[in-house]
Protein backbone atom coordinates (compact mmCIF):
# COMPACT_ATOMS: atom_id res chain seq x y z
CA UNK A 1 0.00 0.00 0.00
CA UNK A 2 1.41 3.57 -1.15
CA UNK A 3 1.43 6.42 1.83
CA UNK A 4 -1.13 8.65 1.29
CA UNK A 5 0.28 10.90 3.21
CA UNK A 6 -1.47 12.89 6.81
CA UNK A 7 -4.59 13.18 5.37
CA UNK A 8 -4.96 9.33 4.59
CA UNK A 9 -7.74 9.14 6.89
CA UNK A 10 -10.22 11.18 4.58
CA UNK A 11 -8.68 9.85 1.29
CA UNK A 12 -9.50 6.41 2.66
CA UNK A 13 -12.99 7.65 3.56
CA UNK A 14 -13.50 9.07 0.40
CA UNK A 15 -12.95 5.95 -1.58
CA UNK A 16 -14.54 3.66 0.84
CA UNK A 17 -17.63 5.24 0.81
CA UNK A 18 -17.97 5.45 -3.02
CA UNK A 19 -17.15 2.00 -3.44
CA UNK A 20 -19.88 1.09 -0.42
CA UNK A 21 -22.38 3.18 -1.85
CA UNK A 22 -21.61 1.82 -5.48
CA UNK A 23 -21.91 -1.65 -4.14
CA UNK A 24 -25.46 -0.49 -2.18
CA UNK A 25 -26.21 1.05 -6.10
CA UNK A 26 -25.15 -2.62 -7.93
CA UNK A 27 -27.02 -4.81 -5.55
CA UNK A 28 -30.50 -2.80 -5.50
CA UNK A 29 -30.37 -2.84 -9.03
CA UNK A 30 -29.33 -6.95 -9.42
CA UNK A 31 -32.08 -7.20 -6.67
CA UNK A 32 -34.99 -5.45 -8.52
CA UNK A 33 -34.29 -7.26 -11.42
CA UNK A 34 -34.11 -10.60 -9.80
CA UNK A 35 -37.80 -9.82 -8.00
CA UNK A 36 -39.29 -8.67 -11.22
CA UNK A 37 -38.03 -11.79 -13.03
CA UNK A 38 -39.06 -13.70 -10.56
CA UNK A 39 -42.87 -12.53 -10.29
CA UNK A 40 -42.81 -12.67 -13.99
CA UNK A 41 -42.16 -16.43 -13.96
CA UNK A 42 -44.87 -16.89 -10.94
CA UNK A 43 -47.74 -14.49 -13.30
CA UNK A 44 -46.30 -17.60 -16.22
CA UNK A 45 -45.40 -14.50 -18.49
CA UNK A 46 -44.51 -16.41 -21.64
CA UNK A 47 -43.15 -12.87 -23.30
CA UNK A 48 -40.55 -12.89 -20.34
CA UNK A 49 -37.53 -13.59 -22.25
CA UNK A 50 -37.93 -10.44 -24.37
CA UNK A 51 -39.17 -8.33 -21.66
CA UNK A 52 -42.02 -7.55 -23.69
CA UNK A 53 -44.78 -4.81 -21.99
CA UNK A 54 -48.18 -3.92 -22.51
CA UNK B 1 -50.11 -3.43 -59.17
CA UNK B 2 -50.32 -2.72 -54.97
CA UNK B 3 -48.66 -0.68 -52.69
CA UNK B 4 -46.81 -1.22 -49.83
CA UNK B 5 -48.87 0.72 -47.39
CA UNK B 6 -46.58 -1.40 -43.84
CA UNK B 7 -44.76 1.51 -42.06
CA UNK B 8 -40.59 0.69 -42.07
CA UNK B 9 -39.67 -0.50 -39.10
CA UNK B 10 -36.42 2.18 -38.12
CA UNK B 11 -33.98 1.94 -35.07
CA UNK B 12 -36.58 5.03 -33.62
CA UNK B 13 -39.58 2.70 -33.92
CA UNK B 14 -38.02 -0.06 -32.42
CA UNK B 15 -36.43 1.97 -29.83
CA UNK B 16 -40.09 2.90 -28.96
CA UNK B 17 -41.22 -0.94 -28.44
CA UNK B 18 -40.44 -1.89 -24.66
CA UNK B 19 -39.85 -5.51 -25.91
CA UNK B 20 -37.87 -4.73 -29.15
CA UNK B 21 -35.55 -1.72 -26.71
CA UNK B 22 -34.92 -4.76 -24.05
CA UNK B 23 -33.69 -7.08 -27.18
CA UNK B 24 -31.98 -4.64 -28.41
CA UNK B 25 -30.11 -3.49 -25.32
CA UNK B 26 -29.60 -6.16 -23.45
CA UNK B 27 -26.71 -7.63 -25.12
CA UNK B 28 -24.88 -4.64 -24.56
CA UNK B 29 -25.42 -5.10 -20.61
CA UNK B 30 -22.33 -8.02 -20.34
CA UNK B 31 -19.72 -6.41 -22.59
CA UNK B 32 -20.66 -2.59 -20.48
CA UNK B 33 -19.83 -3.70 -17.24
CA UNK B 34 -16.74 -6.13 -18.21
CA UNK B 35 -15.71 -2.65 -19.97
CA UNK B 36 -17.07 -0.72 -16.81
CA UNK B 37 -14.57 -3.06 -14.33
CA UNK B 38 -11.68 -3.03 -16.37
CA UNK B 39 -11.81 0.85 -16.50
CA UNK B 40 -12.02 1.00 -12.41
CA UNK B 41 -8.82 -1.55 -12.28
CA UNK B 42 -6.90 1.20 -14.54
CA UNK B 43 -8.41 3.98 -12.76
CA UNK B 44 -7.48 2.80 -8.94
CA UNK B 45 -4.03 1.45 -10.62
CA UNK B 46 -3.37 5.12 -12.02
CA UNK B 47 -4.69 7.02 -9.09
CA UNK B 48 -2.74 5.32 -6.76
CA UNK B 49 0.21 4.09 -8.31
CA UNK B 50 1.08 5.98 -11.02
CA UNK B 51 0.05 9.76 -10.47
CA UNK B 52 1.99 12.16 -7.86
CA UNK B 53 0.90 14.28 -5.61
CA UNK B 54 -0.20 17.37 -6.05
CA UNK B 55 1.99 20.66 -5.35
CA UNK B 56 -0.10 22.47 -2.78
CA UNK B 57 -3.05 19.71 -1.93
CA UNK B 58 -0.70 16.82 -1.81
CA UNK B 59 -2.01 13.39 -1.61
CA UNK B 60 -5.51 14.77 -1.03
CA UNK B 61 -5.59 15.24 -4.78
CA UNK B 62 -6.31 11.41 -5.21
CA UNK B 63 -10.13 12.34 -3.76
CA UNK B 64 -10.63 14.14 -7.05
CA UNK B 65 -10.26 11.29 -8.95
CA UNK B 66 -14.07 10.18 -7.58
CA UNK B 67 -15.26 13.30 -6.54
CA UNK B 68 -15.01 14.75 -10.09
CA UNK B 69 -16.88 12.03 -11.52
CA UNK B 70 -19.33 11.60 -9.38
CA UNK B 71 -20.18 15.56 -9.67
CA UNK B 72 -20.32 15.29 -12.74
CA UNK B 73 -22.60 12.09 -13.65
CA UNK B 74 -25.07 14.26 -10.81
CA UNK B 75 -25.41 16.70 -13.93
CA UNK B 76 -25.11 14.49 -16.81
CA UNK B 77 -27.71 12.22 -15.16
CA UNK B 78 -30.38 15.06 -14.81
CA UNK B 79 -29.37 16.18 -18.67
CA UNK B 80 -30.31 12.48 -19.32
CA UNK B 81 -33.67 13.22 -17.35
CA UNK B 82 -34.60 16.73 -18.82
CA UNK B 83 -34.11 14.91 -22.85
CA UNK B 84 -36.30 11.95 -21.42
CA UNK B 85 -38.80 14.33 -19.96
CA UNK B 86 -38.82 16.44 -23.73
CA UNK B 87 -39.35 12.97 -25.06
CA UNK B 88 -42.42 12.45 -22.72
CA UNK B 89 -44.31 15.58 -23.31
CA UNK B 90 -42.94 16.37 -26.83
CA UNK B 91 -42.67 12.92 -28.62
CA UNK B 92 -44.85 10.91 -26.18
CA UNK B 93 -41.91 7.88 -26.59
CA UNK B 94 -43.19 5.20 -24.49
CA UNK B 95 -39.22 4.56 -23.09
CA UNK B 96 -39.05 7.84 -22.22
CA UNK B 97 -40.24 8.16 -19.33
CA UNK B 98 -39.16 4.36 -18.46
CA UNK B 99 -36.07 6.15 -18.71
CA UNK B 100 -35.99 9.10 -16.59
CA UNK B 101 -37.77 6.88 -13.61
CA UNK B 102 -34.85 4.87 -14.12
CA UNK B 103 -32.36 7.71 -13.49
CA UNK B 104 -33.66 9.39 -10.65
CA UNK B 105 -32.28 6.68 -7.99
CA UNK B 106 -29.06 6.63 -9.93
CA UNK B 107 -28.86 10.75 -9.82
CA UNK B 108 -29.56 11.20 -6.32
CA UNK B 109 -27.16 8.41 -5.36
CA UNK B 110 -23.89 10.32 -7.76
CA UNK B 111 -24.89 13.74 -6.08
CA UNK B 112 -25.08 11.95 -2.64
CA UNK B 113 -21.25 11.05 -3.36
CA UNK B 114 -20.30 13.98 -4.79
CA UNK B 115 -21.18 15.80 -1.69
CA UNK B 116 -19.55 13.21 0.45
CA UNK B 117 -16.53 13.24 -1.03
CA UNK B 118 -16.43 16.95 -1.47
CA UNK B 119 -17.27 17.79 1.98
CA UNK B 120 -13.92 14.83 2.64
CA UNK B 121 -11.68 17.01 0.34
CA UNK B 122 -12.66 20.39 1.62
CA UNK B 123 -11.51 19.31 5.25
CA UNK B 124 -7.96 19.31 4.78
CA UNK B 125 -7.96 21.47 2.00
CA UNK B 126 -10.38 24.79 3.06
CA UNK B 127 -10.18 23.58 6.81
CA UNK B 128 -13.73 22.94 6.92
CA UNK B 129 -16.64 20.26 5.69
CA UNK B 130 -19.47 22.42 4.22
CA UNK B 131 -19.36 25.70 3.51
CA UNK B 132 -22.83 27.56 2.22
CA UNK B 133 -21.37 28.73 -1.24
CA UNK B 134 -22.66 28.83 -4.65
CA UNK B 135 -21.58 25.16 -5.80
CA UNK B 136 -22.33 23.44 -2.32
CA UNK B 137 -25.76 24.86 -2.14
CA UNK B 138 -26.98 24.31 -5.41
CA UNK B 139 -25.62 20.51 -5.38
CA UNK B 140 -27.34 20.29 -1.93
CA UNK B 141 -30.61 21.72 -4.49
CA UNK B 142 -30.18 19.16 -6.78
CA UNK B 143 -29.95 16.12 -4.64
CA UNK B 144 -33.36 17.51 -3.04
CA UNK B 145 -34.67 17.70 -6.47
CA UNK B 146 -33.84 14.21 -7.03
CA UNK B 147 -35.26 12.86 -3.84
CA UNK B 148 -38.48 14.42 -4.84
CA UNK B 149 -38.50 13.24 -8.29
CA UNK B 150 -38.20 9.92 -6.46
CA UNK B 151 -41.13 10.48 -4.20
CA UNK B 152 -43.24 12.13 -6.84
CA UNK B 153 -43.02 8.96 -8.91
CA UNK B 154 -44.00 6.87 -6.13
CA UNK B 155 -46.96 9.17 -5.44
CA UNK B 156 -48.81 8.13 -8.68
CA UNK B 157 -50.15 4.25 -9.30
CA UNK B 158 -51.28 5.75 -12.59
CA UNK B 159 -47.21 5.78 -14.18
CA UNK B 160 -48.22 7.24 -17.06
CA UNK B 161 -50.01 10.35 -15.45
CA UNK B 162 -47.21 10.16 -13.30
CA UNK B 163 -44.64 10.56 -15.95
CA UNK B 164 -46.02 13.78 -17.09
CA UNK B 165 -46.40 15.73 -13.66
CA UNK B 166 -42.55 14.16 -13.23
CA UNK B 167 -41.73 15.46 -16.91
CA UNK B 168 -42.84 18.78 -16.19
CA UNK B 169 -41.11 19.09 -12.58
CA UNK B 170 -37.60 17.96 -13.78
CA UNK B 171 -37.51 20.32 -17.08
CA UNK B 172 -38.78 23.11 -14.51
CA UNK B 173 -35.59 21.64 -12.03
CA UNK B 174 -33.41 21.63 -15.15
CA UNK B 175 -32.72 25.10 -14.50
CA UNK B 176 -30.65 24.40 -11.56
CA UNK B 177 -27.65 22.43 -13.76
CA UNK B 178 -26.58 25.95 -15.16
CA UNK B 179 -26.46 27.26 -11.93
CA UNK B 180 -24.64 24.62 -10.59
CA UNK B 181 -21.85 24.68 -13.49
CA UNK B 182 -21.69 28.49 -13.25
CA UNK B 183 -21.78 29.13 -10.04
CA UNK B 184 -18.18 29.38 -9.60
CA UNK B 185 -17.68 32.08 -11.70
CA UNK B 186 -20.80 34.35 -10.42
CA UNK B 187 -19.77 34.09 -6.77
CA UNK B 188 -17.55 34.18 -4.64
CA UNK B 189 -16.40 30.53 -3.66
CA UNK B 190 -13.95 28.58 -2.46
CA UNK B 191 -14.44 25.80 -5.33
CA UNK B 192 -11.61 26.52 -7.80
CA UNK B 193 -12.80 27.55 -11.72
CA UNK B 194 -12.96 25.03 -14.56
CA UNK B 195 -9.70 23.52 -14.91
CA UNK B 196 -10.23 20.50 -17.27
CA UNK B 197 -12.77 22.08 -19.79
CA UNK B 198 -11.16 24.94 -20.91
CA UNK B 199 -11.06 27.34 -23.93
CA UNK B 200 -7.15 27.09 -23.46
CA UNK B 201 -6.89 23.73 -22.63
CA UNK B 202 -6.41 21.95 -19.41
CA UNK B 203 -4.62 23.31 -16.24
CA UNK B 204 -3.60 20.06 -15.06
CA UNK B 205 -0.30 17.70 -15.56
CA UNK B 206 -1.06 14.68 -17.65
CA UNK B 207 -0.11 12.23 -14.33
CA UNK B 208 -3.15 13.66 -12.74
CA UNK B 209 -5.61 13.99 -15.45
CA UNK B 210 -4.73 10.25 -17.23
CA UNK B 211 -6.89 8.77 -13.53
CA UNK B 212 -9.18 11.64 -13.62
CA UNK B 213 -10.11 10.48 -17.15
CA UNK B 214 -10.36 7.27 -16.96
CA UNK B 215 -12.17 6.85 -13.85
CA UNK B 216 -14.54 9.35 -15.52
CA UNK B 217 -15.23 7.12 -18.29
CA UNK B 218 -15.59 4.01 -15.76
CA UNK B 219 -18.19 5.86 -13.72
CA UNK B 220 -19.99 7.27 -16.72
CA UNK B 221 -20.20 3.49 -18.23
CA UNK B 222 -21.12 1.91 -14.78
CA UNK B 223 -24.45 4.48 -14.97
CA UNK B 224 -24.67 3.49 -18.58
CA UNK B 225 -24.81 -0.34 -17.41
CA UNK B 226 -26.98 0.58 -14.92
CA UNK B 227 -29.32 2.36 -16.77
CA UNK B 228 -29.80 -0.08 -18.86
CA UNK B 229 -30.18 -2.54 -16.16
CA UNK B 230 -33.20 -0.58 -14.37
CA UNK B 231 -34.90 0.40 -17.62
CA UNK B 232 -35.37 -3.40 -18.21
CA UNK B 233 -36.12 -3.71 -14.77
CA UNK B 234 -39.03 -1.22 -15.25
CA UNK B 235 -40.57 -2.82 -18.12
CA UNK B 236 -40.34 -6.18 -16.37
CA UNK B 237 -42.68 -4.08 -13.41
CA UNK B 238 -45.31 -2.36 -16.14
CA UNK B 239 -45.78 -5.97 -17.72
CA UNK B 240 -46.40 -7.63 -14.06
CA UNK B 241 -48.64 -4.46 -13.26
CA UNK B 242 -50.80 -5.28 -16.60
CA UNK B 243 -50.48 -9.00 -15.41
CA UNK B 244 -51.66 -8.54 -12.42
CA UNK B 245 -54.68 -6.27 -13.34
CA UNK B 246 -55.80 -9.05 -16.15
CA UNK B 247 -55.62 -11.77 -13.58
CA UNK B 248 -57.71 -9.48 -10.80
CA UNK B 249 -60.49 -8.91 -13.43
CA UNK B 250 -60.30 -12.91 -13.78
CA UNK B 251 -58.79 -12.45 -17.93
CA UNK B 252 -55.48 -14.51 -17.36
Amino acid sequence: MIALGAHAEFIISAYAGVFLGLAALIGWTVLAARQTKRRLEELGDNQRSNGSAQ
Amino acid sequence: MTIDTTPKMTWWNRLSHPGQFVALTRPLILPLALLTGVLFAAGLWYGFFSSPPEKYMGDTVRIMYVHVPTAWLSQFVYATMAVSALGTLVWRHPMADVSMKAAAPLGAAFTAMALFTGSLWGRPTWGTFWEWDGRMTSTLVLLFIYLGIVALWRAFDDQLRAARVVAIFTLVGAVNIPIIKFSVDWWSTLHQPASVFRADGPTMPGEILTPLFVMFFAFTFLFITLQLAAMHTEVRRRRITTLERRAARGEA
